[in-house]
Formats: C-alpha cells, structure tokens, sequence
C-alpha cells in the first residue's frame, strides 16, 4: 500500500517542479511595466528584451548542457545580418524575416554542432572563439554583402502583422519583441522540463554516465545546439528589425563575452537568470553610461568577481539559497 | 552445468596496452546467462580495464567482444547498452545534481528512446518515472530518490549506481567492485540486492572481499598482469596452488 502511495507522490513531485510559480507570473506581468512607468524609455526596454532572449539561448546551451562557448554572437549575427539582407533586397516582412534568420542560424549552428560535440571545456571555449572570430572576420571582408565596418545600410521594415508601424518611441520594438520573447521563453521552458531537458542536465552532470545509460550525448548536443543558435538567430533579427540597422558588433566577440557575463550574473541553469541577468546589465549600462562611462568595465567587473565569489550560483541562484534557508 | 547454454557475453584474445604497460594480455571470457561471475585479482591487474574494453569505452588493441552471438567489437558504448549491457563504476560516476528518480527516469526515457521528446512535459511520462520509482524501491532507496544525488549517503550512491544499470534493462551487468568505499558491516547487505536480481540477468562482479566472493559467486576468474591466471568454481579456486600464491598464503572463505 505505501510502496503504491510513494510511487504517486513519486510522480506528483515531478510535477510539481515544472509547475508555474507565482514569482514567474509576477515577473511576465513586471515586463508590462515599462508601458506604464517608463514610457520614454522602451526603446532601452526592447534592447533588453532581445538581449535577454539572446541570454536565453546561451542558457540552454550552457545552464543546461553544460556546453561553453564564447563564440555564441556567431549565431546572433547571423540572424541580424539575414533580416537586413531581407530586407534591403525587398522583403521587410518581419514575422517571416525571424523565422528564415532562424532558419539559417540554425542550419549554420548544426554544422557548427557537427564539430562541437565531440569537444568539451578549455577545447570548446577556443573551438567556439575561433568559430565567432571567424565569421567575424568573414563579415568584415565581405563589405559588398554586408557593408563592413559601416554596417548594412536601407534596412527598411513593413508593419508588424501588417498593422503596427515601428515607431520612433519603442512602443511597436518593445511590444513586438516581448511578445517574441515571451514566445521563446515558452518553448525553452517546454524543452527544459521534457525528457530531452533532463537528458541535457544529464550530459553537463556527467557525460560519460549518460554513455553508459545508453544515451548518444552528441546527438543530443547536436540538436540543442542547433535549437540554441535559431533562438540566438532570432534575438539578431529582432535587433535589425527594430533599428533598421546591422552592425558588424552584432557578430563581434564583445557581445559574446557581454552574453555570458550576464548569464553568470543572473545565474546559469535556471531559466530566468539570463533574463534577470539582462535587465541587470543592460539598465545598469544605460544608468552609468550617462553618468561616467569610462567606469562601466570597472563596476561590471567588480560585480562580476563579486558574483562570482559570493553566489556562484548567480543571483537567482542566491536568491533560492536564501528562500530555502528562511524555511 | 552451465556449458549447456550460449554465453551472452564472450570475449576472445581482447589485448590493451598503455604505451609499455599491458593491460590485457589475450583475455578470453565467457559468461553464461544467469552466471554470478566474480572477477578478482590484485590491485593494478586489469580489471577495470577489461570492463571498459568490454563497454567500449576504451579500444582494445586486438580480440574481439561478443554479446550473445553478436560481435559488438566496433559497436559504440551506448549502442551495446542498447543491446543489453550495463556497468556499474568502481568511483562514482552519478549525476550530482539530479535527484535519484530523476536519474533513474532519465535511464528509463533513454532505453525507451523518448529521451528525444521535447515537446512533451517529463510529467506525462508516467510509465517511465513509475519503473524509476519502483527499481528505486526494490533496492530500498525510494525513501530518498527525491534528494539531489550529491546530498546521499555514500552508501546510497553505491546503490544509485546499480539502480541506474538496471534501469537499462541489461542482460549482462558488469559490477566494478560495487561495495568499494563502503563499510563491510554494509557490504554483505548490499551484495544481498545484488543476489536478489533476477536470474535473467547474468552478473559479472569485481570484487576484493573474498568472503563475498565465494559467498556469492558461482564461477570465479582470477586475473592478474592482464592475463587470466585461471577460472573456475569457487571450490577450485579456493584450492588452486597458483591463487593461493597471488594472494601470499591461505586467504580462506568462510
Ligand atoms: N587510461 C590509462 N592510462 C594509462 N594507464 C592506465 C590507464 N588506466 C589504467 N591504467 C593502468 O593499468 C593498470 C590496470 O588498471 P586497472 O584500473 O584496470 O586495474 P584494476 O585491476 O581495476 O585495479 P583495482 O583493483 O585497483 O581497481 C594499472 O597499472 C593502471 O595504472
Ligand atoms: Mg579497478
């Protein structure tokens, strides 16, 4: 009879790990906010959005597979650059232009898939570097396509759904780019928590087990990957659709690096910390940046060894440590 | 007695050597179904290294692997789970972070080959957490399958790993000195799960606590330097003259 009653509230506990909480329904109605409180300022609160969805992929890959990369601007790029060539070539159709980006993020994120499966650690931080610095390069010299240093100029957007013109105040960027966020944020909830979710926190625990319980964790790395860099194609092209500009930073190795410090702010591995880590980041830059911007690097890095010290967990993850030890 | 039926897993002249230093020196194996084979042999002898050959998890210089008829010699190491064997690790090797059943889950969606899904809650696969819960339970640690694998005795981490090979389904379970780390008051109880698996299951366990091993054991290979010094029952063994000088005198089972 207990055998019976233990494997049901077996099965409860499961699902009631992957239950919405009421903080995540307080933090999608917080994200309305900005309407209301901060009118002025949506177009800063579009940028965060999209950088938080670009956090949002490194999370899976990173948070969940364990997967490092520091070339993750690569798949970001691609998506900019692919909604701009639309675009000036004719097409300004923006729903449609989001799902070709991730279609070719993607496609160039499995190749890269092909070849980072089979590394891990210190070997893939250099193999997804050298990938970024790469393609980085290749944008740069290519000027004819992409403009160069000068960026990829006549990008010019037809309305939203054929209905909402993006207007000068960020009310169209931002509404446009939450929706699209909160969308992803949707389908990367429902991987984390299907079978496939467990089996990627199954190979950043510990490859070589997930081997010897019959697991290919390449082909499961292959294919997160792949989903990764589509979202991170995504988050590019929502940046080039709401400012009508690609620049060549969008593949750049700073926006890499400023990806994973966000992540490792907010903390790794739980969904929202690359959201939270992007709103940290992003309104702290725009704060500083007016006051003294040469201090910026000074107080991200501060904050960032400080993190590292004190919750390295991130801050959500310091957050949980407290709410746990308070029970 | 157990000539009669097919080995399920053989092995012939399986050869490995790191640099000048062999390891395995013309291993021939066979373990019938059903067998409770244990494998002893000095510290350093091979063991673990014939287990990882046998896995695939290291390439062996020459020989070849059989699972049933099967030559698995090329085959990857999770494709020869997939046809029916299953390791334990002498060190823990478990998923830190991971709560026992979720562990086990995870093993279970792998054999089922939903582990793919991912556009189903892992809530909806009721079957699969059900089987974790009940392996879990036939090995006594249900009462705490729900605690990141990190927080568990170390005793039950011993019995996580065996929980997981057996979420595989194997034919063939390779125990690499399953009661390693654990008090020998715990040691004999643990063994006592391990002869409780069903007989359908052949077992093939690295052992150094000779009361275990003629406890439990039906057959016995003793290796040593990479080569096996010689098999057979437990009462052979016990007397066999060149054993008795490995082990430098009159060990004696109890
Ligand atoms: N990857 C490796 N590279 C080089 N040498 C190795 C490697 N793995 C094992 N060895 C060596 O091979 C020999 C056999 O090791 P193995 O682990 O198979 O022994 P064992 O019989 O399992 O011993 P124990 O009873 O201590 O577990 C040892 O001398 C060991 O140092
Ligand atoms: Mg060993």
């Amino acid at each position: 009879m207990s055998t019976d009653t233990m494997a049901l509230d077996a099965r409860r506990h499961i699902a009631r790990q992957i239950r919405w909480r009421p903080a995540e329904v307080i933090f999608w109605l917080a994200t309305l906010l900005p309407f209301v409180l901060f009118p002025t300022h949506l177009v800063l609160a579009s940028q965060i959005a999209i950088t938080a969805l670009f956090a949002l992929s490194l999370d899976l890959i990173l948070g969940y597979a364990g997967i490092v990369s520091l070339g993750h601007a690569a798949f970001f790029g691609l998506g900019a650059y692919t909604a701009g060539l639309l675009s000036k070539h004719g097409w300004g159709e923006p729903l449609s232009g989001l799902v070709l980006s991730a279609l070719v993020a993607g496609i160039v994120g499995f190749a890269a898939s092909l070849v980072i499966a089979r590394f891990r650690h210190l070997a893939l931080i250099m193999i997804t570097l050298g990938m970024g610095l790469l393609l980085h390069e290749a944008a740069n010299s290519a000027s004819w396509l992409t403009g160069g240093v000068d960026g990829l100029q006549g990008v010019k957007m037809w309305q939203v759904l054929g209905q909402f013109r993006f207007d000068l105040y960020g009310y169209t960027a931002y509404s446009y780019a939450l929706a699209v966020l909160f969308l992803s944020f949707l389908l990367v909830r429902r991987i984390v928590h299907s079978p496939f979710g467990l089996a990627l926190r199954g190979i950043r625990e510990n490859s070589v087990r997930m081997t010897a319980i019959g697991a290919s964790a390449r082909a499961h790395v292959r294919k997160v990957y792949t989903i990764s860099a589509a979202l991170a194609g995504v988050a590019g092209a929502l940046l080039t659709q709401t400012t009508s500009t690609v620049s060549l930073e969008t593949l750049g190795f700073q926006r890499s690096a400023e990806v994973l410090v966000m992540l490792v702010l907010g903390g790794a591995g739980r969904l929202y910390g690359g959201l939270v880590g992007a709103i940290i980041f992003m309104s702290a830059r725009d704060q500083f940046s007016g006051i003294t911007p040469l201090y910026w690097y000074f107080w991200i890095g501060t904050l960032l060894v400080a993190v590292v010290l004190f919750l390295p967990n991130g801050i959500l993850g310091g957050l949980a440590r407290l709410r746990w030890r308070r029970r | 007695m157990t000539g009669a039926a097919p080995p399920v897993l053989a092995t012939r002249g399986l050869c490995k050597s790191f640099g000048s230093l062999v390891v395995a020196d013309g291993v021939d194996l066979e373990i019938p179904a059903g067998a409770r084979h244990a494998l002893i042999g000095p510290n350093g002898a091979g063991k673990t290294t014939l287990v990882n050959l046998v896995t695939g998890m290291l390439r062996p210089n020459g020989g070849q692997i059989f699972l049933g008829a099967e030559d698995v010699t090329a085959a990857a190491p999770e494709q020869r789970v997939g046809r029916g064997l299953a390791r334990t690790f002498q060190v823990n090797a478990l998923f830190p972070a991971l709560t026992a059943l979720e562990a086990v889950t995870l093993a279970i969606c792998e054999r089922n080959g939903v582990a793919r899904c991912w556009w189903r809650s892992i809530a909806g696969f009721t079957a699969e957490i059900d089987e974790a819960h009940a392996i879990l339970a036939s090995l006594s640690i249900a009462s705490v399958c729900h605690r990141p694998t990190r927080e568990l005795a170390y005793g039950h981490q011993r019995l996580l790993e065996i929980a997981l090979a057996l979420a595989s389904r194997p034919k063939v379970l390779l125990l690499d000195e399953p009661t390693a780390g654990v008090p020998r008051s715990e040691s004999a109880e643990l063994f006592e799960a391990i002869a409780g698996l069903s007989r359908d299951i052949a077992v093939l366990f690295i052992e150094h606590d000779m009361s275990i091993v003629f406890r439990f054991a039906s057959r016995i290979t003793v290796m040593v330097s990479g080569r096996i010094l010689v098999e057979g029952t437990p009462d052979e063994i016990a007397h066999d003259e060149q054993v008795r000088a490995v082990y430098l005198g009159s060990r004696h089972h109890g």
